[in-house]
């Protein structure tokens, strides 16, 4: 079991978006491999919303998106970017500033 | 071939210097030095677009807040909020903040077409300005992936027939930072700034038009309230139609000298002389005359305010503020140092483009060489020799000189007429002379004239015969 450590909030609620574009490979290796970290380090607490831009393209400009997939750190603040398709998660934790990890 | 389709780019000299405008539906790269106006001429071929051809436009800006480059370019009279509101521009403000960017695994830049595309919706854009790109270069960390993107991005332009202008700043080698240059292969435009000798001068260069003849010259241009106005004064190669009409000196006694007709329309006269020798007053007498035509008079004062041209000038008989106040004759001042040579080219040209004159005075034209290269000023002096011609502008340009030698330019050769004035000594008495060297076309006068600086003006009488042989030297 791996355990976030944010001892002094701990217990934060992480909203996190996750930017794509259409049903491509990235996008998808992007939503599995943010699942997997969330449900991993995030205890639970977490909620993910997928926005295709495809679908919903103004939104864009709000998020300065523009690398796709953009994943967005909304809470705890600040607000982080991550792009990539969140393979390498030792940058995604470092990105979304999980502190050093301790693994069981 | 089939003749390649052009956009015009809202800015006249540029639209002629490349017989119409930009590729139509294609890229054209537009690159410089920071503050050399690249974003200016991109925001020009936007609103222009937008307002005269019926194109609207889309702004995607890296670099300045959408609220900057509205600020910015309303000194020059586009109002970029308002063009927004009328559906006629869309902008967008790409803001990339490496520092807070992770990067963790692969992406592409599929965001950046979302917003393109959907500002482009928005308007049914015809136009697409990318200002600068170079941020794009410093925003995400991948290169490899800028680069593919930026190839596919420009094949999305193409694909949808948009005329689009990309900015990048110059670099040291190669044209741009970040070789933009390998993406456009269209259509180069390099602007630059330089100062020298403290005189700041714009220039523009079409380096590369595919499929398209272009000046390949430097070209000058200007940043006023009007815009950025290029001026393409090209050689023509002699092919100026010349005109039988005569136009007076303004002086009768040196009509007579010439035919009893005067100077051909549309020629240029270079009236050399001495300090002193009364270049001026002999200039003034051509612009009151044409004002008393009824025609329009730019006169060009390097040396002398217009008050106290007019204030010297009265004290002859010449009365030019009285032409000024009718609007037929407009003073122009600047000291010669103020800046660059070019600059002042193209404020003469720019003058006559606007005011339409029907002569006009460069008083004195010395005063211009002393700022430019030789080589420069030659050539400066040709295109604008030209240009006069080819717009029917007789012109005289004053030179101080003090020989019939010519001052170290062959500036007389590409005149029309030469006139020099000089001061002799006769007896206790310095005595003021005047003679025709040349002027092509007509039977002109070989002799040497006295010339009389009277309360009613310049007048020109023969020489005393006791007077020739006591010439000082």
């Amino acid at each position: 079991m791996i355990h976030p450590v944010a001892p002094d909030v701990p217990e934060e609620h992480w909203n996190l978006r996750l930017y794509v574009a259409g049903q491509t490979d990235k996008s998808i290796r992007a939503i599995r491999n943010l699942n997997r970290i969330c449900t991993e380090h995030l205890n639970g607490n977490y909620t993910i919303e997928v926005i295709d831009l495809m679908e919903r393209p103004q939104l864009a400009e709000g998020d300065q998106i523009l690398a796709i997939p953009t994943l967005v750190r909304r809470l705890p603040e600040p607000i982080k970017r991550i792009i990539g398709d969140l393979s390498n998660e030792e940058r995604v934790l470092v990105g979304l500033d999980i502190r050093p990890l301790t693994r069981a | 071939m089939p003749n390649l389709k052009k956009t015009s780019s809202g800015i006249k000299g540029l639209d002629e210097l490349t017989g119409g405008g930009l590729p139509s539906g294609r890229p054209t790269l537009i690159c410089g030095g920071p503050g050399c106006g690249k974003t200016l001429l991109a925001t020009t071929f936007l609103v222009k677009g937008a307002l005269n051809d019926n194109e609207p436009g889309v702004f995607i800006s890296f670099d300045e807040r959408i609220v900057d480059l509205g600020a910015n370019v309303s000194s020059l009279g586009f109002d970029l909020p308002e063009l927004e509101k009328r559906g006629l521009i869309a902008m967008d403000h790409v803001f990339l903040d490496r520092q807070s960017i992770e990067e963790a695994g692969d992406y592409d830049l599929e965001g950046l077409f979302v917003r393109i595309a959907h500002a482009v919706k928005k308007v049914d854009a015809r136009r697409v300005v990318l200002d600068s790109i170079d941020s794009l270069f410093a925003g995400i960390p991948n290169i490899a992936i800028v680069r593919s993107e930026l190839t596919r991005l420009f094949g999305w332009f193409k694909e949808r027939g948009l005329t689009v202008i990309i900015t990048a700043e110059r670099g040291d080698n190669g044209m741009t930072r970040n070789g933009v240059e390998e993406y456009v292969s269209d259509c180069v435009i390099v602007l630059d700034h330089r100062v020298i000798e403290q005189s700041s001068t714009r220039r523009l260069r079409v380096v590369k038009y595919r499929g398209s003849t272009h000046g390949t010259n430097e070209y000058p241009f200007l940043i006023d309230h009007d815009g950025i106005t290029v001026l393409p004064v090209t050689s023509l190669g002699l092919a100026q139609i010349a005109s039988t009409e005569r136009v007076s000196s303004g002086v009768a006694s040196l009509d007579a000298m010439l035919e009893g007709k005067g100077y051909f329309k549309g020629s240029s006269i270079l009236l050399g002389g001495g300090a002193g020798t009364g270049k001026t007053s002999i200039s003034a007498h051509f612009a009151e005359a044409a004002c008393r035509r009824g025609e329009r008079c730019a006169f060009f004062s390097f040396e002398e305010s217009p008050s106290q041209l007019s204030r010297n000038m009265g004290s002859i008989g010449i009365d030019l503020q009285t032409w000024a106040d009718k609007g037929l004759l407009r003073f122009h001042a600047a000291r010669p140092s103020l800046q660059g040579l070019e600059p002042h080219l193209a404020l003469i040209l720019k003058e006559i483009q606007d005011f339409r004159p029907d002569v006009a005075v460069v008083d004195p034209l010395s005063a211009l060489m002393s700022i430019g290269s030789l080589h420069q000023t030659q050539g400066m002096l040709l295109r604008l020799i030209d240009h006069l011609k080819s717009v029917g502008v007789t012109a005289l340009f004053t030179s101080l000189q003090n020989h019939d030698a010519d001052s170290g330019i062959a500036i007389s050769s590409i005149m029309d007429s030469w006139i020099m004035v000089e001061n002799r000594r006769a007896g206790n008495d310095l005595v003021r002379r005047l003679h025709v060297i040349k002027s092509r076309g007509m039977a002109h006068s070989a002799e040497m004239r006295r010339m009389l600086i009277t309360k009613s003006g310049v007048q020109l009488i023969g020489i005393p015969a006791d007077e020739t042989g006591r010439e000082g030297a």
